[in-house]
């Protein structure tokens, strides 16, 4: 193995063997995303028993929307928690004066998020199909495109706020819980776009997760796919991750000018 | 060429100063001691020869290695152990040490593990939680992972603090063998003048931010007209007494 993979994968074996020796953070994993399955998919049931024929469109749509803004959210705190981790345990004086790159250390965070939000999410995506016949794989191959566009819309946001983390300290680690749900109103994930208010709308077409809803809608009730939708998320997701990384190596480096790596804990 | 060379070495908070142009150099397999009261600046010092400080001005280069443009390179042959920074609680000692087996990327893992953990007495401990080890146990464990890379560069904050005699002797004892061995430089910061007097060649006073004065522990002794690096530790840090 190449020594920059050695060193990822030497910080996921570290997060790994954690999770190994830990079954509430386990069980933490899978928790919320099969709690708002049910909860969205019981509202659902009883609002689509209302509506007669567009009943199998609103349950598609909220639980698609559900599974789906899980993966942002997982995706975000996928990040945030695992870098959390070291300043919870203490660790990061030692993790900083290894070899390791700034960047091996996102590349290793990331590949933890992406670990997390499977161990999360899939056993939601399987309850929605037990529970209520929603088989998340029948948006087909625009599931992976979706899918992808939220984990990197996470990704970025989660670089924002360890940014803010090694600003502030951990002042700032409720962010990694809060920040996303702070966006859920703007990101159009249970509704159209167009039922926000007109001046909330350019804020909401700023955002990735916006794009990648209505295209899913526009998928569940079977329109052309929308690849106009999936070009907006791509782009807007590819400038929001530059300006986040942009602003990580900048406090990185300003943590290092205050000394704050030894104890950004306190 | 010396394993560390540090010149006009500063850092500044605001308007404090922590460390005031410093300058010295650590021979490969020599032991310098880094001695002052607390805010002298030692552990600022030490922060910015591992890279995690920025200095304000001043230049540190180890093994050839410019820290401001090059640490990775220096930093894959030095290593660190402090009792104020931990490892994660809840891996087992043989997960810490692999974690940083795989960060260092060293050669086979399993049998250098099996190595320190012989030299170090750590066979029994290689399952448990770090965070169920007593500070005895954790020290050994910290030292275990300065040492997996085998580094030629090794800087030490206080590494027997909160340690009984015997556990604190096992300590110096096997940095001593370690530096015999090895041809290691290490850099020593300590409040265990006892420690200092055994373990280094050359030791550096420091005092709000500057080092007050240099030299081996028998040229201090003399030139104090002390008994005990304590003595003249306490001269300094007082100012009660005078070099000849």
């Amino acid at each position: 193995m190449i020594p920059a993979g050695r060193r990822i994968w030497g910080l996921m074996y570290r997060h790994i063997a954690l999770y190994r020796r830990s079954w509430p953070r386990l069980l933490e994993l899978a928790y919320w995303p099969t709690l708002q399955m049910c909860i969205w998919g019981f509202t659902a049931s009883f609002f689509a028993g209302r509506t007669g024929s567009a009943a199998a469109v609103t349950i598609g749509g909220l639980l698609g929307a559900v599974l789906l803004w899980e993966v942002a959210l997982r995706s975000q705190m996928g990040v945030a928690i695992s870098f959390l981790e070291e300043i919870w345990s203490r660790n990061l004086g030692h993790v900083f004066v290894s070899p390791l790159r700034p960047w091996e250390l996102v590349a290793a965070l990331i590949a933890m998020s992406i670990l997390r939000t499977l161990a999360g999410v899939l056993p939601a995506v399987l309850l929605a199909w037990l529970l209520y016949a929603f088989n998340m794989f029948s948006l087909g191959p625009a599931l992976i495109l979706f899918t992808i566009n939220l984990m990197v819309m996470g990704w970025w946001v989660s670089l924002g706020v360890v940014s803010l983390i090694l600003r502030h300290g951990a002042g700032a680690e409720a962010l990694a819980w809060s920040v996303l749900f702070g966006i859920t109103p703007f990101a159009a994930v249970f509704y159209p776009v167009s039922i926000l208010p007109p001046y909330l709308q350019p804020v909401a077409l700023a955002l990735p997760a916006a794009h990648v809803f209505e295209g899913m809608r526009a998928v569940l009730a079977g329109s052309a796919f929308p690849w106009g939708e999936l070009a907006a998320a791509s782009g807007l997701n590819l400038l929001w991750l530059a300006a986040a990384t942009l602003l990580f190596a900048r406090q990185f480096h300003a943590a290092r000018v205050r000394g704050a790596l030894l104890s950004i804990g306190e | 060429m010396d394993a560390i060379t540090v010149e006009a070495l500063t850092k500044r908070y605001g308007d404090t100063l922590a460390v005031d142009n410093i300058a010295f150099a650590v021979a490969p397999g020599a032991t310098i001691g880094l001695l002052g009261g607390n805010g002298a600046g030692k552990t600022t010092t030490i922060s910015m020869l591992l890279g995690l400080l920025v200095p304000t001005a001043g230049r540190i280069t180890v093994l050839g290695h410019d820290m401001a443009t090059d640490r990775f390179a220096a930093l894959a042959r030095m290593n660190f152990s402090s009792p104020y920074v931990a490892l994660p609680h809840r891996l087992t000692v043989g997960e810490n040490l692999r974690v940083y087996a795989h960060l260092y990327n060293i050669r086979h893992t399993e049998r250098r593990i099996a190595e320190l953990a012989d030299q170090l007495n750590l066979g029994a401990l290689l399952n448990r939680p770090a965070g169920e080890l007593s500070a005895g146990q954790k020290t050994r464990v910290a030292l275990a992972k300065s040492l997996i890379n085998r580094p030629d560069v090794l800087l030490l904050d206080e590494p027997t603090a909160s340690l009984d005699p015997d556990t604190g002797d096992l300590v110096r004892t096997w940095l001593e063998r370690y530096r015999a061995e090895s041809g290691c430089a290490i850099l020593l910061a300590s409040h265990n003048m006892a420690e200092v007097e055994r373990l280094c060649d050359h030791v550096l006073m420091m005092k709000q931010g500057r080092i007050v004065d240099r030299g081996s522990p028998a040229d201090l002794l003399e030139r104090y007209g002390r008994d005990t690096l304590e003595a003249v530790f306490l001269d300094i840090a007082r100012g009660t007494g005078e070099a000849a």
